[in-house]
């Protein structure tokens, strides 16, 4: 398989997955369960989701390890499995895509406020970054995806954590941004051109945006990156905002809607396009079709 | 009294150790604890909250000026114990059983805290008894419930209908918050309260314990 980097510097524009957490939800994951146990626990049901990504169109598939640090484990008592529940989730991964798509280990929020604003200082956070990003490259993933970060210096310490353990491996690193009078800021404060800057500087190959508000704002933030940076973007939007329609959680973006609004973001370009939360394989299969057309 | 706008402009800066340094020199002038956490402390944290609120600041200031906050109530508080100073209003917080997500219910916490309210931090993964029970015990003006996970959230409706049972429903008040919760979702189950963000949480509750 061709390295990832060469081809989004040739200019394909790669289509990624959609949501896993929300698809965890879909497939019985109840209240108070941590989704990442299933790596250990429920491998099959990992496996299948990742599979219904993979045959929808995906040529990144992500890991199931948005909580896989150890701070976001800890309050399950998992902390000290964190390594095995990343390396856990890279071979399913793995067994699905076999080298027919690029692996990309997915890495969220600690849940932790930095010093002063918080209680944590940046050591404690910067550690529990590398010891899973550590665990996601020994076990063979083809990037890492540092992704739904709202503060800056958070998002910065886990790509130099990733850098420090990889020099070569690709990094695409996202904040999720909410639209304000004043423009698009995350509720940390961190504009668009901040974050671009920040992220490129610490080391990042690819930046952009995940989750948020639905593909419509999704497109102005793509477009303002566009504005103020020229690396390469990732965006991977939510199916709009969820809402509860008889005790369920629905989103209400459909696939099409989806691809025809992202089509706009072809043209800028952006080289990643997938999903968060809500999206279906069903979403992923239409952004793979609008790519191609 | 200058001092008093020295004390909110140094919260508003979220300088805790300057807010300290002039609380204790408003006590050692024997100003009133009432009228230094009011005219003081409160008053600079109304102008953070309206900041916020108007987007010309962002959570990160907020924080800072809520722990300033906290430099200057840590002074008054054994005061205030002592002259039976009331706070605005008591809250009872926590996450609903099965939610360990507590960043958001934290949030709120410092910013009602900073607001002036007296707040029982239940913790996360909170059983509906343990809301009730306290509530009732501690003579709470409300009990504010997070979830972030759409699946928890139904159990915000649980503690409501447990309230009801134990007869303190409508006297103590609900509010309830969390990324998958709504308005709607509020009326639905009876919650008096829906509050979008932290900060509306405080601004909700400030309108009502004033007009009670």
């Amino acid at each position: 398989m061709k390295d990832f980097l060469d081809r989004v510097k040739a200019g394909d524009i790669i289509v990624a997955d959609g949501a896993m957490g929300t698809m965890c939800f879909e497939a019985g994951l109840t209240a108070g369960d941590c989704p990442e146990i299933w790596n250990i626990d429920r491998q099959e049901l990992i496996e299948k989701i990742t599979r219904s990504y993979f045959e929808a169109g995906s040529e990144i598939v992500h890991t199931n390890t948005f909580g896989g640090t150890g701070l976001k484990l800890a309050p399950y008592g998992l902390q000290t499995r964190a390594a095995k529940i990343n390396s856990e989730a890279v071979k399913i991964a793995r067994r699905v895509v076999d080298d027919k798509a690029y692996i990309s280990g997915s890495c969220g929020p600690s849940g932790k406020i930095l010093k002063p604003y918080g209680d944590t200082e940046p050591e404690i956070i910067y550690a529990a970054f590398r010891e899973q990003i550590d665990a996601l490259i020994k076990a063979g993933v083809d990037a890492v995806t540092i992704e739904t970060m709202v503060d800056l210096e958070e998002a910065k310490l886990a790509v130099r954590a990733t850098r420090e353990v990889s020099a070569e491996i690709p990094i695409m690193a996202t904040m999720t941004f909410d639209s304000t009078p004043k423009g698009f800021f995350t509720i940390m404060g961190v504009s668009i051109e901040d974050a671009a800057k920040g992220l490129e500087e610490a080391g990042a190959d690819i930046i952009g945006s995940n989750c948020g508000n639905g593909i419509e704002n999704m497109v102005r933030i793509a477009a303002e990156f566009r504005n103020v940076t020229r690396m390469p973007l990732i965006i991977q939007s939510n199916a709009g905002m969820p809402k509860v329609e008889n005790g369920k959680t629905v989103y209400t973006e459909t696939p099409d809607m989806m691809a025809k609004k992202a089509k706009e973001m072809i043209d800028l370009p952006v080289s990643v396009i997938g999903g968060c939360c809500g999206t279906t394989p069903e979403h992923i299969r239409a952004l793979r079709k609008m790519v191609e057309a | 009294m200058e001092i008093f706008n020295q004390i909110a402009e140094s919260l508003q800066k979220g300088d805790h150790e300057k807010v300290a340094i002039l609380t204790r020199k408003a006590l050692d002038d024997k100003i009133a604890v009432q009228q230094i956490l009011d005219d003081g402390l409160i008053a600079g944290m109304n102008v953070v909250g309206e900041d916020f609120k108007h987007h010309r600041i962002f959570l990160p200031s907020v924080l800072l000026a809520a722990r300033a906050m906290y430099a200057g109530m840590d002074l008054l508080k054994p005061l205030m114990i002592k002259e039976d100073v009331r706070t605005i209003g008591k809250v009872v917080i926590g996450t609903i059983k099965g939610d360990l997500h507590d960043i958001g219910k934290n949030l709120v916490g410092i910013m009602l805290k900073g607001a002036g309210f007296e707040v029982i931090d239940l913790g996360n993964d909170v059983p509906p008894e343990k809301f009730v029970q306290t509530a009732k015990d501690d003579n709470a003006d409300a009990i504010g419930l997070s979830a972030l996970l759409t699946t928890t959230m139904t159990g915000m409706k649980d503690v409501i209908d447990l309230m009801k049972s134990e007869d303190i429903y409508g006297k103590v008040k609900v509010i309830i918050g969390g990324a998958p919760v709504s308005r709607e979702f509020a009326e639905q189950i009876g919650a008096d309260f829906y509050a979008f963000d932290g900060m509306n949480a405080v601004e909700t509750l400030k309108a009502y314990v004033k007009d009670r």
